[in-house]
């Protein structure tokens, strides 16, 4: 095989911060600045969430990712069905059904066993629930606190549906934006299971679950106008919309009435002064679709189970170039920007 | 949701925008200045300039209790708690305000004990739960939060908890309107006044500003509809010829203040002789330090803080922005040196920093079809 020439080097910070792995700008000039010179050569193209392999002329998507996640276990799941949704989720975004995952466990000696016998559970349960073979894995023990319990690290693979083609060059002037539900339900069931808050909400859980069923649904309905799709988790829609501006330098324009957003998750943004299209999904997808086929695209999602609540939530404007704005009835109108670093909760 | 949903309803802010439209006389040009940061972020993020009249330009104060700081108290701040059994706590909002050598994020990220609390009572009881460390507080902020600063350090001394203390950056807001309306580059004409401070110190503060000043000023709430209602009224003033204080913030704050609150600070701070400011200089009377019968609890008298004046980097226009006599996006180092994840200042990443503001919701907005004709 030949060798990949290596781009130079832009990634200047001197050591790697937090930010760095938060899903928004650090984590894109992490990736692009040194990941990606040195693995994939000088022009690499966009980076999607799932790479397609051609092997003897069948096309095949594969992912990895990782999970750190503080609690283990939260209302409406844990790490073990985050990690299996998780990489069947970029699968399904990147038009794939999720065929075989393998898994890597890091484990904090001391860590009882009954914690990782119910991850495990939890993993097959959610694998079995998603259609998906778990193929094998490995296991590594570290010393106790060199890691938070256990990180568990998911690769899957996946065969690629027919009748979809999706680029962000594809994406053009007048496609609809789709959402396939309510936004920030994980990210702030995480934050208030974490009790540093003094805040409770009853009915709150994470809505980790595998999106294949409704994008299959999609692309059955509505394949040929589906331009992009991503699943929006850590950095939310907005960091998402925002990577995908960049990459087609159109502008989205987002109307704020039509993004569902439960109440409970709108009054904890309310309080901690946080940006609900900041905030990380486990169980939502995004999907460009043509304006021909928009309306088609989003009854089927209503017309599917746990689609109903999907709405169209904006449009690909020329203007602001490259970038995401959201307006109001009113007439207001502000940028959103992709996340810079952890969300912070302001103070007064 | 209530209290918030009403105050966004659409119908009513474009009534209140009409409103606005037929009260600006289009020979004058009107200055407003907004006092509050927190009133910045509102006014930017609901997108409200698009409904103002191109002759009703708003002014953004000094209200950002981060922002004021000079760098030389944050790094005096984690230089005290530089020490290993040391845990620097802070409001979220510190976390990326830049020292000397870095942000208390990135000393986090060199080893030390950084965490973020969100309230002070939170930070007593990381001193509870860790017997063995010093838990020190950075404190800051306006009137709106010394009263918890000054609670949780009357509950500290009442437990006997010597293994925390507060380093006290609270500062008191009218001597900055004052700083500002002494100084003779501003020219305004009214203030929407500064909602969540008011509930503390009530609406009377702000009498001289109307009588001596003749300048009218609204007391606002934070929601689109309460902003926009402030502006009705500071124009209805000054079509009449008016200069009073007026509270449009009913709901929230009371005329006099909350006793209970200024009691609770009245025991625990006393006013520093002065206090350096960023970009407004040294201000005497302007800010809060702790009593001696609480010392054991304070920061600055119980170690010793190295007390290094840093001044701005020379480029850098924090002050002249602070003091609303330019635009954040007339600094020349706006978008270019200075962004949110490369901050200069403070005024780019705190949450009440009228650059931070900017930058994230307006200066890539497109020139829209309305804002360009308006008036």
């Amino acid at each position: 095989m030949a060798t990949i020439p290596a781009a130079k080097i832009r990634f200047r910070e001197p050591q790697i911060e937090m930010a760095h792995g938060a899903g928004g700008k650090a984590s894109r000039r992490l990736v692009e600045g040194l990941f990606a010179p040195l693995l994939f050569g000088a022009s690499p193209g966009p980076l999607g969430d799932a790479a397609q392999i051609q092997i003897n002329g069948t096309r095949i998507a594969m992912t990895t990712d990782s999970f750190v996640v503080k609690p283990l276990r939260f209302p409406g799941g844990s790490i073990g069905e985050l990690a299996i949704n998780g990489t069947v989720n970029d699968l399904a975004v990147s038009g794939a059904r999720a065929e075989a995952i393998v898994v890597t466990f890091v484990l904090e000696a001391g860590l009882p066993t009954e914690i990782l016998e119910a991850e495990v559970r939890a993993m097959g349960q959610a694998a079995g629930k998603a259609g998906v073979r778990i193929a094998g894995g490995d296991t590594k023990v570290v010393e106790h606190g060199k890691a938070d319990k256990m990180y568990i690290s998911t690769t899957g693979i996946g065969r690629l549906l027919s009748g979809v083609e999706i680029s962000p060059q594809s994406v053009q002037l007048g496609d609809k934006v789709l959402l396939s539900g309510p936004i920030g339900d994980h990210g702030i069931t995480i934050l208030l299971a974490r009790g540093d808050l003094d805040l409770e909400a009853d009915d709150l859980r994470s809505d980790t679950r595998s999106v294949f069923p409704l994008v299959d649904s999609l692309v059955q309905a509505a394949g040929a106008g589906v331009r992009w799709m991503r699943d929006p988790t850590r950095g939310g829609v907005a960091t998402s919309l925002n990577e995908l501006a960049r990459d087609c330098g159109h502008g989205i324009v987002l109307f704020e009435e039509k993004i569902p957003i439960r109440d409970s998750v709108r009054g904890a943004c309310e309080l901690l002064g946080l940006d609900p299209l900041h905030i990380a999904n486990e169980g939502q997808f995004l999907a460009i679709v043509s304006a021909e086929l928009a309306e088609t695209a989003l009854q089927s999602l209503r017309a599917t189970p746990g689609g109903e609540e999907a709405h169209l939530i904006g449009e690909v404007r020329e203007q602001p170039e490259s970038s995401v704005l959201v307006t109001t009835l009113y007439g207001g109108s502000r940028i959103v920007d992709m996340l810079v670093g952890d969300p912070l909760p302001r103070i007064c | 949701m209530k209290f918030v949903d009403e105050f966004r309803s659409p119908e009513l802010i474009t009534k209140a925008g009409e409103e606005i439209r037929k009260l600006a006389d289009p020979s004058r040009h009107y200055r407003i200045m907004e006092v509050c940061g927190g009133h910045t972020h509102a006014i930017y993020r609901f997108g409200l300039k698009d409904l103002l009249p191109v002759n009703v330009e708003l002014i953004h104060g000094p209200g950002c209790p981060v922002c004021v700081l000079p760098m030389g108290r944050i790094d005096d701040g984690l230089a005290l708690a530089a020490e290993p059994n040391f845990i620097f706590a802070a409001f979220g909002d510190m976390m990326r305000v830049p020292g000397t050598n870095g942000s208390p994020l990135e000393y986090k990220a060199r080893g030390m004990d950084v965490r973020i609390v969100y309230s002070p009572a939170d930070a007593l009881k990381l001193a509870r739960n860790n017997p063995g460390k010093h838990v020190m507080f950075f404190a800051i902020g306006f009137e709106t939060t010394a009263p918890s600063t000054a609670l949780t350090l009357v509950r500290a001394k009442a437990e006997g908890l010597l293994n925390f203390s507060v380093f006290c950056n609270h500062v008191t807001i009218i001597p900055a309107i004052r700083a500002i309306l002494d100084s003779p580059d501003m020219r305004l004409d009214g203030f929407v006044g500064p909602g969540h401070v008011s509930t503390v110190i009530g609406c009377r503060p702000y009498d001289w500003i109307a009588k001596d000043e003749g300048k009218p000023v609204v007391v606002s709430g934070f929601e689109p509809l309460d902003i926009l209602q402030s502006i009705v009224m500071l124009l209805r003033q000054l079509r009449n010829g008016e200069a009073k204080v007026e509270n449009q913030y009913k709901r929230v704050v009371p005329w006099e203040g909350n006793r209970a609150a200024l009691r609770a600070m009245a025991e625990v701070f006393e006013l520093r002789p002065y206090f350096e400011w960023r970009g407004l200089g040294f201000i005497s009377q302007s800010a809060l330090k702790i009593r001696a019968s609480y010392a054991q609890w304070d920061s600055e008298q119980r170690f010793t803080v190295p007390g290094v004046r840093v001044t701005d980097p020379k480029a850098a226009q924090c002050g002249e922005v602070l003091k609303g006599v330019l635009k954040p996006a007339q600094c020349k180092l706006f978008g270019r040196e200075c962004t949110p994840e490369q901050p200069v200042g403070a005024l780019m990443v705190s949450s009440e920093g009228s650059c931070a503001a900017y930058y994230n919701y307006e200066h890539r907005k497109p020139v829209t079809i309305a804002s360009a004709a308006a008036f």
